[in-house]
């Protein structure tokens, strides 16, 4: 920083700074991404199209979550039902 | 025991090529007899960062499928005894690196050198998956910029789920971090992220910082290894990439602004 820019006035957050929360947040959530199995995504769609058959759900209202607790995996449904 | 060193990074036009070229040559100018593989078929350019594009005969695909020796597709490098270079093929066939003819001439290779260095292709497709596939460790190579950043952590998570040491469970392949294009003053304007931050996010050994440089374009026009400069900047980080590869302990350089002097500075100039 040069003598002059003491007078200018302060400068905004910089922008690397930006750049590593941004970094950070997408960098754990796809971490978290990683190691599930490749067929989650599917069988969250055909458990969502079986509900629909009965309930109108949106695709956000139904989540799917596998937890690895040691030697067992959990499998978590969450659903939504519109009220 | 041969070493098979991956250069990798998901993101494309970050410096693979330039750097396995500067590792390359770096290993052989340090004694160690080594050989750099093309892997990105379709679209060969070791050749031309190393200078030898006139040279090319057979290639990789070649070799795989029995249509030329290794002795006949490898390229002795004219300046740096003890290194060779085994060019990627020109085909568009995407399929042409087989899991077993890609074992099969690394085997052959492991015979003959001390270390093995496989020019990923950028992406994470099969071409980068293979290349890959069968490394003992991984440079990393990574722009001080968000994409590039986010593309690391993917192809770090593949060399730990899809490489042969995850896949077997034997001990994880060794990674290093190559960050490249660093700019000193804009860091220091906060306008890039820094070599601490790069290290927050991808966590793994830092192994060298090379700085933006307009050495390493020209190098490039002359189909000369950067590392050859060893009056550049990049060329003398290269050097100390190679060293601490080896094992050697080296301070990072090059990582502060150059120093103005005192009437430079109080006008405001900028390096």
């Amino acid at each position: 920083m040069s003598f002059l820019d003491y007078f200018r006035s302060k400068r905004p957050a910089s922008s690397a700074a930006t750049a590593k929360e941004r970094l950070q947040v997408i960098v754990a959530h796809e971490r978290g991404q990683r190691n599930q199995p490749d067929y989650l995504p599917a069988m969250q769609q055909e458990i969502l199209e079986v509900i629909r058959k009965y309930v109108p759900v949106e695709q956000d209202d139904v989540q799917v979550q596998l937890d690895e607790n040691g030697n067992c995996s959990v499998l978590e449904l969450n659903v939504t039902l519109p009220g | 025991m041969a070493r098979i060193i991956v250069v990798t990074s998901g993101k494309g036009g970050v410096g693979k090529t330039t750097s396995s070229a500067a590792i390359g040559t770096g290993l052989a100018q340090r004694g160690h007899s080594t050989v750099i593989i093309d892997f990105d078929v379709g679209l060969r350019n070791l050749d031309l960062i190393m200078g030898c594009e006139r040279r090319v005969v057979y290639d990789f695909v070649n070799v795989i499928n029995g249509e030329a020796t290794l002795n006949q597709a490898l390229i002795k490098d004219k300046r740096t005894e003890g290194l060779y270079i085994l060019p990627a093929s020109q085909t568009r066939d995407k399929d042409a690196l087989t899991e077993e003819g890609v074992a099969k001439v690394l085997a052959e290779l492991k015979q003959r050198f001390d270390y093995i260095v496989c020019d990923s292709p950028a992406g994470i497709e099969k071409g980068a998956q293979m290349a890959l596939y069968f490394a003992d460790e991984a440079i990393v190579v990574t722009n001080p910029e968000v994409s590039s950043v986010r593309d690391s952590d993917r192809i770090l998570g593949i060399l730990q789920s899809k490489s042969l040491r995850a896949r077997e469970g034997q001990d994880a392949v060794k990674e290093h971090l190559l960050l490249t294009r660093y700019n000193p003053a804009r860091v220091s304007a906060g306008e890039m992220l820094s070599v601490a931050d790069v290290e927050d996010i991808l966590a793994i050994p830092l192994l060298g910082v090379i700085p933006e440089s307009q050495d390493v374009l020209k190098a490039s026009n002359q189909g000369e290894p950067v590392i050859l400069n060893s009056e550049a900047l990049a060329g003398q980080a290269y050097s100390d990439a190679v060293d601490r590869l080896l094992g050697e302990d080296r301070a990072h350089r090059f990582l502060d602004e150059e120093k103005q002097g005192f009437f430079k500075r109080l006008l405001g100039g900028r390096g």
